[in-house]
């Protein structure tokens, strides 16, 4: 099946999931847009990410539908177009990989994971790299690397492919600030550059609040979904730390918090 | 092989010496290749275990009367497969998996020699008989490492991304279950082709220590494929040497040169980082 290039890069309709009896997702709805960077925010156990793990294929819901680029996941063939950077850091502190082999390993969903290195495969590896500010540590083991560090180098793995949406799961997690600056200018390069969508899963947004577009706020149910100055007209800041969140639902829909979940 | 004995200087001036070499060289070059990425997945032992399992495919050839190469290689990618499904559907774990083969394996193999009308033993495929290695099993050995070394040419960057990092790779369309199998087949292959070599027993010594002795030095995980090969073809030379010279048993001298390398590079390692070398410093590497 051929993805197509117009309508929204994501779309996701009446998706539920549960594990056994315990719900974790119900009849969520949510559409990004070319170019669109959305945050996708939640408390602990709201579903960010069984819903994340939905949209990419690794799971299947129990009732709904998920399309990326107009296609199913699983049968999305293009897999360049969607990158995706992991929740934490997975590199083995005694990995003997430098940090372009790991970037270079993302490019092989663009360059075929049989074939050999174009001239174009390693310059779009060099532009994650420089995208990142890591092309100078482009021959260092990713071993010796601090953790920011580290998570910088994943989103340049991700960006190798040159994605068309890019998903993350909390890039900056345990991040110091300057990987945080960093982090945001990496993608507002991709926003502006590229025309990519962003989907992005954090606790964090202060980094980029600025520059977001749209914030979904998540707790088995969509209970926000519009603007960043629409969230704040209700009250709540971005300037978010994990402890606001159950206070900014409880603004928002007391009805689901009294509830649990 | 044609034109042997070939004009190389002691103590490869024989020609059984000079077969030796070749299957040598050749084994010494594809386990650790396979080694690699088994010791980046935590899975040093497959070769173990694998290498258990081959010594019931030995017994049913012996039985049979074929060539045991060829039965140990149905034998053990079979079962490579099989630990590798247990593996990916995490209902087993890992050590358990193993071990239900390894013990079975090697009690298969002692009960179908002890039935075979023959009166060989097991001992030269257990622990390797590389001085009387025959032509015909160089060219089988050079044919079972040509597959190895392609398979890895080809796979060896997606292989990299699936350690990694499997679930990001899957959500790339690299075909992480096929990968993951190619990868205990290929090790299963090697299992075969070393046979002779260092024996079924010590042949995860070939795949594993060389990686571990490479990677304490290495900068890259190219440079540490690259020098783990290296390695095991240093390792098999100055095995072989040592075996005609003081007449010691061929298999076990490479292993104990590669046991010797590892400790070498792992006390330049330390040096150069200036401080003293101790055992979890020397197991994990730089970094």
């Amino acid at each position: 099946m051929s993805p197509t290039t117009a309508g929204p890069v994501l779309s996701a309709e009446g998706v539920s999931f549960a594990f056994g009896t315990q719900s974790v997702l119900e009849q969520v709805g949510l559409q990004l847009a070319p170019g669109e960077f959305t945050a996708l925010v939640g408390p602990n156990g709201a579903g960010k990410s069984t819903l994340l793990r939905i949209v990419l294929g690794l799971l299947t819901p129990q009732a709904g539908r998920v399309q990326l680029f107009g296609v199913p996941p699983r049968r999305l063939r293009d897999r360049w177009r969607l990158g995706y950077v992991p929740q934490r850091p997975r590199l083995a502190p005694d990995l003997p990989a430098t940090v372009e082999e790991v970037v270079g390993a993302g490019r092989l969903a663009k360059q075929g994971w049989w074939r050999r290195s174009r001239p174009a495969d390693r310059a779009a590896v060099g532009h994650a790299l420089e995208s990142v500010a890591l092309d100078e540590l482009r021959d260092a083991r990713v071993g010796e690397l601090s953790g920011g560090q580290q998570q910088r180098v994943l989103i340049a793995k991700a960006l190798a492919s040159e994605p068309e949406l890019l998903i993350l799961d909390e890039p900056t997690a345990g991040v110091d600030a300057q990987s945080q600056r960093l982090f945001r200018d990496s993608l507002v390069h991709l926003l502006r550059e590229h025309g990519a969508a962003v989907l992005l899963v954090s606790h964090e947004l202060g980094a980029v609040a600025d520059d977001l577009d749209r914030v979904i706020v998540l707790r088995r149910q969509v209970l926000f979904d519009g603007k960043p100055s629409d969230l704040a007209d209700t009250g709540v800041s971005l300037g978010v730390h994990p402890d606001d969140l159950p206070r900014w639902l409880e603004e928002l829909r007391p009805d689901l918090t009294e509830n649990g979940g | 092989m044609p034109g042997m004995p070939w004009p190389l200087p002691w103590p490869f001036d024989t020609t059984y010496m000079q077969l030796a070499l070749v299957a040598g060289v050749v084994v010494g070059v594809s386990a650790p290749l396979i080694g690699t990425f088994l010791v980046q997945k935590r899975l040093s032992l497959l070769g173990d275990g694998i290498g258990h399992v081959a010594v019931a495919g030995v017994g049913a050839g012996l039985l049979l009367g074929t060539a045991p190469i060829w039965t140990s290689l149905v034998v053990a990618v079979a079962a490579a497969l099989a630990i590798e499904w247990l593996r990916a559907r995490g209902r087993t774990p890992g050590d358990l998996a193993l071990a239900i083969f390894f013990y079975g394996g090697i009690a298969a193999g002692v009960v179908l020699a002890g039935r075979s009308a023959t009166n060989t033993n097991l001992q030269p495929y257990l622990f390797g008989s590389i001085l009387t290695v025959a032509e015909n099993d160089v060219y089988t050995v050079i044919g079972l490492g040509a597959v190895i070394v392609a398979a890895i040419a080809v796979t060896r960057r997606a292989l990299l991304a699936v350690v990694l990092d499997e679930e990001a790779s899957r959500v790339a369309g690299i075909p992480v279950a096929a990968l993951n199998a190619l990868l205990a087949a290929l090790t299963a292959v090697t299992v075969a082709a070393a046979m002779r070599v260092t024996g079924v027993l010590l042949v995860a010594a070939l795949m594993v220590l060389p990686v571990a002795t490479s990677r304490v030095l290495a900068g890259s995980f190219r440079s540490t494929t690259l020098g783990a090969a290296g390695v095991g073809v240093v390792a098999v030379v100055l095995g072989l040497a040592a075996a005609r010279e003081w007449a010691l048993a061929a298999g076990g001298s490479i292993v104990l040169v590669t046991v010797a390398l590892f400790a070498a590079a792992s006390v330049a390692a330390a040096l150069r980082r200036g401080r003293t070398p101790d055992a979890g410093t020397l197991l994990s590497g730089p970094g």
